[in-house]
């Protein structure tokens, strides 16, 4: 199996607090990897020194095989890289398809504007924003702001995809129809890494969990695994009992 | 190619050579010259509006470049008896060359620092060209009458000054439409609304920067060795009055920013208030504080300018006001 991603002892600290302490792991092609924690725990750090917007303290990044440790967010998103943002950030005074566009443009295959409006309209297909393409990206609620900013990171067409709390603020079938395109979108052979909260969901999507806690890597392993594991239960899920009924419904 | 059949376009190019055919049509040399200033300020609006309206960059200096391109045009001219042409071109580059090393330095910076940065910049300038021998110091450079001899003599030389600030200001529509329709374009609007979603998205924040400020410069600095050497001479107060770069900010603000047509209207409204102002005996002493008024109710009321304003208002009308 080849490795994607591989992250080696990645150390970040902000003045004394430390965010990221050693994080250490693999992630093989077309894998959905869950990223689990408390509040603070580093997630989104994590996320931000892949991403290249936190330079990291210690440790390495690997992505397909080269040393990306250091490279600029644009660097790494020519590589092949996209995210999304935990708060959306949609650029408001565009209108829905050109946000999209902008995803394929300036990403990993750098495609002309005729061929990126085609892409765009695909990708608004895909996550059923098709019929708002021409309003202002302004004008969307937040569960249409979420879509577009998955739309915008597929766009790009990445080998990976990091997604920060897409599940977050959305009601239930906003949920299931948001779970229905992250499923959808590894089909298509994209590797993803998701931090999510809403457990029930990352529990279901996941092939393997990562957990932190104060910067800290205190478990790894299959959903089962992770829903077992006593320390994230005394750190996270707190009810003992809560991970058995996690696993129980649907 | 499709886009440049869009009525965005052709609607500003239409109003724009409205505007400056009616002096050639009555060869008014009064008409002329109130219609050279609007057309100096389409220019320096739109030449503006890519910086502030596409990239969200305020440049509050930008008269720096208009200074610096006139200065090295006269130089040119008086020293060398190089040709309108040739100083106009040199204006041009030499304005983009100071906007190159200066986005190097300081488009790092963001919001109201890079505002104050370019007041900086175009007082140092005043107060290096002041001192600055070469260039005249305090005194500045004028001009021998013989030079206007090979361009037909003085009038003849005004009247082709006013065709080339036409041809700019015909040029600087095409330009601003051409850059808001391209990839670039979209890359300086993605940076306007939020700088780090873009870089997240792949665009190099700094290069689109500095692409869009040496566009930006460049115009200004042809358009300030055309005018300068309609007046026939050049001095540091004059070339660097940071109050035309204020007077331009209003422009694009009133027809609004981020449009193509917007500057263009601005420019026109502004200067024919302008015009109207500085002739009336109350208003004439304090026709910057009547501009000064009009920003803050521009910022307060229709922040999006007149334009902006309908596009808003009419979603329809979108497909026509680029």
């Amino acid at each position: 199996m080849t490795m994607l991603l591989q992250v080696e002892g990645i150390t970040k600290r902000f003045g004394g607090l430390q965010a990221l302490t050693k994080v250490t792991f693999d992630l093989p092609e077309g894998q959905i990897l869950g990223l689990i924690g408390p509040n603070g725990a580093g997630k989104t750090t994590l996320f931000n020194v892949i991403n290249g917007i936190y330079a990291a303290d210690e440790g390495r990044v690997h992505f397909r095989n080269k040393n990306v440790t250091g490279y600029k967010p644009y660097e790494m998103a020519r590589q092949g890289l996209a995210r999304t943002h935990q708060i959306v950030r949609p650029l408001n005074e565009l209108t829905v398809r050109e946000n999209v566009m902008a995803g394929a443009c300036f990403g990993r295959e750098n495609h002309g504007l005729g061929e990126a409006t085609k892409i765009a309209n695909e990708v608004l297909a895909f996550v059923k924003l098709d019929g708002k393409a021409d309003q202002l990206a302004s004008s969307l609620n937040v569960a249409q702001k979420k879509r577009l900013e998955m739309a915008r990171a597929l766009a790009a067409r990445p080998y990976l995809l990091l997604l920060d709390e897409v599940l977050a603020g959305l009601n239930p079938s906003e949920i299931a129809s948001m779970v229905e395109i992250v499923k959808n979108i590894r089909e298509q052979g994209v590797t993803i890494i998701m931090i999510e909260h809403v457990m029930k969901a990352v529990m279901n999507v996941s092939d393997r969990i990562i957990v932190l806690d104060y910067g800290q890597q205190i478990a790894e392993g299959t959903p089962q695994e992770i829903a077992n594991d006593p320390k994230v239960i005394e750190a996270y899920l707190g009810d003992p009992k809560l991970a058995e009924k996690l696993m129980e419904e649907d | 190619m499709k886009k440049w059949l869009n009525p965005g376009l052709w609607i500003t190019l239409l109003i724009t050579v409205a505007i400056g055919i009616w002096p050639i049509i009555t060869q008014e040399a009064a008409k002329r010259e109130v219609i050279f200033t609007v057309l100096m300020a389409i220019v320096f609006a739109s030449s503006l509006n890519i910086l502030l309206g596409y990239t969200g960059y305020v440049s509050f200096g930008h008269v720096v470049f208009f200074g610096l391109g006139g200065y090295v045009g006269m130089y040119l001219i008086k020293e060398y008896e190089a040709s309108i042409w040739l100083a106009a071109l040199a204006g041009g580059i030499a304005a983009g060359l100071l906007a190159f090393l200066l986005g190097k330095a300081i488009l790092k910076l963001r919001g109201a620092y890079f505002a104050l940065v370019t007041i900086g910049v175009n007082e140092a300038m005043r107060a290096f060209v002041n001192n600055f021998q070469p260039f005249g110091g305090p005194i500045g450079l004028e001009l021998n009458f013989k030079v206007y001899k090979p361009y037909g003599g003085p009038a003849d030389a005004l009247w082709m000054v006013y065709y080339a600030t036409f041809a700019l200001a015909i040029l600087v529509a095409v330009l601003s439409y051409a850059v808001k329709q391209s990839k670039f374009g979209l890359s300086l609007m993605a940076i306007r609304e939020d700088e780090d979603a873009a870089e997240v998205m792949g665009v190099v924040p700094h290069n689109a920067k500095t692409w869009a400020f040496i566009l930006s410069a460049i115009l200004p600095g042809v358009v300030g060795v055309l005018f300068f050497f309609k007046n026939g001479n050049i001095e540091p107060a004059g070339a660097f009055r940071l109050h035309y770069s204020i007077e331009n900010l209003v422009m694009v603000m009133l027809g609004g920013q981020g449009t193509v047509l917007g500057p263009v209207l601005g420019a026109f409204g502004y200067q024919r208030l302008r015009g109207f102002l500085v002739t009336n005996p109350i208003f004439k002493n304090i026709q910057l504080s009547i501009a000064g008024g009009l920003l803050l109710l521009i910022v307060l009321f229709i922040p999006a300018g007149a334009v902006g304003w309908l596009r808003n208002r009419f979603p329809r009308l979108r497909r026509v006001l680029s």
